[in-house]
């Protein structure tokens, strides 16, 4: 399972993070979001030691989606070294977003 | 490596149904799904209008019910997309991420997408104030201008539940009738924060890291105007979710599979059901009686293999 990360976790799970992470903006009642639930799950386990997968509950936290322009859920933001590298909107496959972890070369 | 006799490529309520009837015949199996089981049922907050439920049933909940009736059965569950199908000796050879299936029967179930506006600026700022989804983000845009495209039900329902929420909505429509429900219409038209575009087209979303409005243009007249805007909502139909679907299959104009009443393509073996057919109508209870019948052409089919 991926793990969730609040407002006040943020900085120290996400931007400090040693390895690539990337971020689910999701939220209970959200249909697309529910429908993406499992891939992340999965490619949690899937790309353990590689990209670390974690889930913001954008109900419960505003500041991080504010802060990152977030408009539209689900949306997934890769970042590297607390920068953003790359970003994908809706309930995208599990393919999709190997293609775009491939193409920043971080998994 | 083992033969499926049949695959079923999608988990929305078609998929689901004629997964059901096909195991429940004994067969053997799998169901490939990119996303969780559910299809649009996922993205519909209330179903009115599906027998046998007198208070409206939420799309969370009929999608799990139907996923963990369909759970009694064993079979195998791929989470992954369909990249290509191909037949070789009378079998279907479908391309699932890094592997390949066989299997005696094919039957699509794999849905339909929301159609994009195909202008310039829309690609870049999905999800920068490009939604198609308003109950998923609605709420984003609190108190703000919004523009919504469309002229059937979902652009007017859509309408209706976002004038709860945002300041002004500009519902821009390219004729001057509406397709969707009267009751809708009225609705709309009652509506104070919600002004009619109407003959209006959008040809352009402008916005360098957001949205900041759209080039709208009369399809009468010509003329162009910067209509400025913090979000856009696209509801103009869909698409069949068919990118994978083989040369030779027979397909209508717009890319739905044309099927007979047995849901039989020109492909032997190869059924289709739900919204990716050539229909007219599209709903849960369609889906599921599209699912049923293509199962039982299938379980016919597998028949007549046997000599």
């Amino acid at each position: 399972m991926a793990t969730q990360v609040t407002d006040a976790t943020f900085d120290a799970t996400v931007l400090k993070a040693d390895l690539p992470v990337l971020v689910d903006f999701w939220a209970p009642w959200c249909g697309p979001c529910r429908a993406l639930g499992p891939v992340i799950d999965e490619l949690a386990v899937e790309l353990e030691g590689q990209v670390l997968v974690v889930k913001v509950n954008v109900d419960e936290n505003t500041s991080a989606p504010a802060k990152y322009g977030v408009r539209a859920i689900p949306t997934l933001i890769l970042f590297k070294n607390g920068e953003v590298l790359d970003q994908m909107t809706g309930a995208v496959s599990k393919t999709a977003i190997k293609e775009m972890l491939a193409k920043k070369a971080v998994a | 490596m083992s033969v499926y006799d049949s695959l079923i490529i999608g988990g929305g309520p078609a998929g689901m149904t004629a997964a059901l009837y096909m195991l429940r015949s004994g067969k053997n199996v799998a169901v490939v799904e990119k996303l969780a089981p559910g299809g649009q049922l996922l993205k519909t907050a209330h179903i009115e209008n599906y027998p046998g439920f007198v208070k409206p049933v939420g799309g969370f909940e009929l999608a799990d019910a139907i996923t963990e009736q369909l759970m009694q059965y064993p079979h195998e569950r791929i989470t992954d997309e369909v990249a290509a199908i191909t037949q070789e000796s009378g079998l279907y050879l479908v391309r699932v991420g890094e592997r390949t299936l066989t299997a005696k029967t094919v039957i699509v179930c794999s849905g339909a997408r929301y159609k994009h506006l195909g202008v310039p600026g829309e690609e870049r700022l999905i999800g920068k104030g490009i939604s198609f989804c308003a109950l998923c983000d609605g709420n984003f845009f609190r108190g703000q201008t919004v523009g919504v495209v469309g002229g059937g039900d979902a652009a007017l329902e859509e309408s209706l539940y976002l004038s709860n929420i945002v300041g002004k909505i500009h519902l821009i429509h390219r004729r001057s009738t509406f397709r969707g429900s009267r009751i809708f219409e009225d609705k709309v038209r009652e509506t104070a924060n919600i002004a009619l575009e109407l003959n209006t087209v959008v040809a352009e979303v402008q916005g360098e890291n957001e949205v900041s409005g759209a080039l709208l243009k009369d399809v009468h007249t010509g003329e162009t105007r910067f209509l400025p805007l913090q979000g856009l909502f696209v509801f103009i139909g869909f698409d069949p979710e068919g990118d994978f679907l083989p040369a030779g299959l027979e397909r209508d104009k717009s890319g739905f599979i044309i099927t007979d009443c047995e849901m039989r393509t020109n492909l032997p073996g190869f059924f289709a059901a739900g919204d990716i057919r050539s229909k007219m109508c599209r709903q849960v209870a369609t889906a599921v009686g599209d699912g049923a019948t293509a199962a039982q052409a299938a379980y016919t089919y597998l028949e007549t293999l046997h000599g």
